[in-house]
């Protein structure tokens, strides 16, 4: 077994583990702390297949930007560990087959579509980030000013929502 | 070399463990990062689709992904915080005012 092939199944048990523990948590900080675990471990994946600029991202906007306004909020909100109330009859019975079946599905479709993805796979040479400059600024450079503005749109969104309101609101 | 379904593979089962977390869990937060789990395993196969083909449009995808769950946190938590002003809980089996 050659080393990458140990790195890889290292960080998918990792990952795997980390996505377990935030189902079975019952405390919302314990959940987001898992999600991060998992963030991490798939960044080392992303820099395992040489896409070492999405692997900064990740860390950067996921692991940091993102979890911590997780975080912020939990504690803010001073979320206690989850009640237990009745699920519902439908998501208790079905729910788990269902998911495991559609997990099936997946991993079968996608493992057989590989086949014609494995025959146009070049050696594989690691992506240079000046490329994906290249690409995300000149071929996607329509869409890339779209989501600034659909920054701009959430960020104002976000405002209007949380702001305290003088009247009496509703939900 | 690592054989790209051995990535979408785990892609698909993190996938599946984020549907889980999603019908299971009852506090909002955890819905939500149950949600960010989905999009990320989501990442992750773009990622290794873009190795395989060796052309790197998958990673400007896994780019605007990260975009848009940003905004989608934003937002998200903005409303999961009024939904704690308005009801006191963040049960999602409380927020119940269009069941029958």
């Amino acid at each position: 077994m050659n080393a990458p092939l140990i790195v890889f199944f290292v960080l998918a048990v990792v990952a795997i583990l980390g996505a377990i523990s935030l189902i079975l948590q019952r405390h919302p900080i314990h959940s987001a702390l898992s999600l991060i675990v998992v963030m991490v471990a798939l960044a080392g994946l992303y820099l395992l297949m040489g896409a070492e600029f999405v692997a900064a991202v990740q860390i950067i906007v996921y692991g940091g930007a993102i979890m911590v306004l997780f975080v912020f909020v939990i504690m803010l909100l001073n979320a206690g560990s989850e009640e237990r109330t009745n699920i519902s009859k439908m998501a208790g019975w079905a729910g788990l087959p269902l998911a495991i079946a559609l997990m099936g599905f997946l991993a079968a479709a996608v493992a057989r579509s590989t086949d014609r993805v494995q025959a146009a796979a070049q050696t594989g040479a690691p992506a240079p980030t000046k490329a994906l400059a290249t690409l995300l600024f000149q071929d996607f450079v329509y869409p890339f000013e779209l989501t600034s503005f659909l920054i701009l749109v959430a960020i104002l969104g976000a405002i209007v929502l949380a702001q305290r309101d003088q009247k009496e609101s509703h939900l | 070399m690592i054989p790209t379904h051995y990535y979408l593979i785990l892609s698909a089962v993190l996938f599946g463990l984020g549907v889980i977390a999603f019908i299971f869990r009852r506090n909002i937060i955890t819905i939500f990062m149950s949600i960010e789990l989905m999009l990320n395993a989501v990442n992750l196969a773009f990622v290794a689709f873009s190795q395989a083909w060796n052309r790197l449009d998958g990673q400007v995808f896994v780019l605007f992904v990260i975009v848009v769950a940003a905004a989608e946190a934003a937002v998200g938590l903005g409303i999961i915080i009024l939904i704690q002003r308005n009801r006191q809980s963040l049960n999602v089996e409380r927020v119940d005012l269009l069941k029958l």
